[in-house]
């Protein structure tokens, strides 16, 4: 396989940073995006790296147009156009729908859907004078299924499947696929502040009867991004390991 | 450059980029009813555009072409100004 130029987004860590190290792991060259934590997109880009793969760090909050027009910019002068994005940049704000204040709403929705806009767009120019991309989003299984206490970050997820299937319908003719990769629990930092207890119960609705891996996700986004995937788009890949049956 | 010579540069990249048969193309043409040229086919058009001539042609002004000799007009407007 030629090397793509790939921007994963929210890459520091957790799922982001395992589908970084997937690609870096089949040469392609990798652009980490991360909102804050500079130690960890340093060492999120070590590993990148060691795997000997081209990597770039790259700062900027993917919910503001001005911020993510800056990102494209560095990371096309430094790896060139973006033929591979990965939308991975999350956050949660938990809360009983009846305690959610709008502040809670509002930065889900722009962190984890109005980023999926500016960043694709973004990407597209490239995409199609090259007649050839990959957008990938990682959803959610919450954004499928619901979850208490999660009305804005399931209604942000939901948002990017139908987001997913409007592009892949303008796009599709041109050697573009976009699609959707919902985890159900992986074990990351967001899982982690869950707690034990509320882990533990979720494995036990789990067939697999474990929660999953980064890796286990970004295999998945691998896939997708690949030639073999060409005839795969609009779709939503579930990887929950039998959780939502 | 002239207009003559925007035309055929025209000509050439709708044959190029959109894979339109030469003999088709008039300045008259409409894009989506005579050319068969779908509504993103008109953007990667002006991105092409954009990117041969070297002009800007902003979202706005570009909604309003629906001919191929109204795209003459706006590169050469832009080349002008």
């Amino acid at each position: 396989m030629d090397p793509k130029v790939v921007l994963v987004t929210g890459a520091s860590r957790g799922i982001g940073r395992a589908v970084a190290e997937h690609f870096a792991a089949r040469g392609h060259r990798i652009a980490i995006n991360y909102a804050t934590n500079e130690d960890a997109a340093a060492a999120a880009e070590a590993a990148v790296r060691a795997a000997g793969a081209e990597a770039l760090s790259v700062a900027a909050n993917v919910g503001d147009a001005d911020e993510v027009a800056g990102m494209f910019e560095t990371v096309g002068a430094a790896l060139g156009p973006v033929e591979i994005l990965v939308n991975n940049a999350g956050i949660t704000r938990d809360d009983l729908m009846l305690r959610m204040k709008v502040d809670q709403w509002d930065d889900v929705i722009t962190t984890n859907l109005r980023s999926v806009y500016l960043c694709s767009k973004a990407a597209l120019r490239g995409m199609l004078r090259a007649k050839w991309g990959r957008i990938i989003s990682v959803g959610s299984v919450s954004g499928l299924a619901g979850n208490p206490g999660q009305a804005n970050y399931a209604a942000a997820k939901a948002g990017i499947v139908g987001f997913t299937k409007s592009l892949a319908k303008e796009v599709g003719s041109r050697g573009i696929t976009v699609n959707v990769v919902a985890p159900g629990f992986i074990a990351t930092d967001m899982t982690d502040a869950l707690g034990e207890d509320v882990t533990a119960a979720a494995a036990e609705r789990i067939a697999v009867g474990r929660l999953g891996t980064p890796q286990e996700v970004a295999s998945v986004v691998g896939y997708l991004a690949s030639d073999t995937a060409s005839y795969i788009t609009g779709q939503t890949i579930v990887v929950d390991g039998g959780l939502a049956l | 450059m002239d207009r003559s010579e925007i035309e055929s540069k025209m000509v050439d990249l709708l044959v190029e980029e959109l894979g339109i048969e030469r003999d088709k193309i008039a300045m008259s043409s409409k894009f989506e009813e005579d050319l068969e040229v779908d509504s993103l086919g008109v953007v990667e058009l002006l991105m092409a555009l954009e990117d041969n001539f070297d002009v800007n042609i902003p979202d706005e002004e570009a909604e309003n072409i629906t001919t191929v000799s109204e795209a003459v007009d706006i590169v050469a407007a832009k080349l002008k100004g």
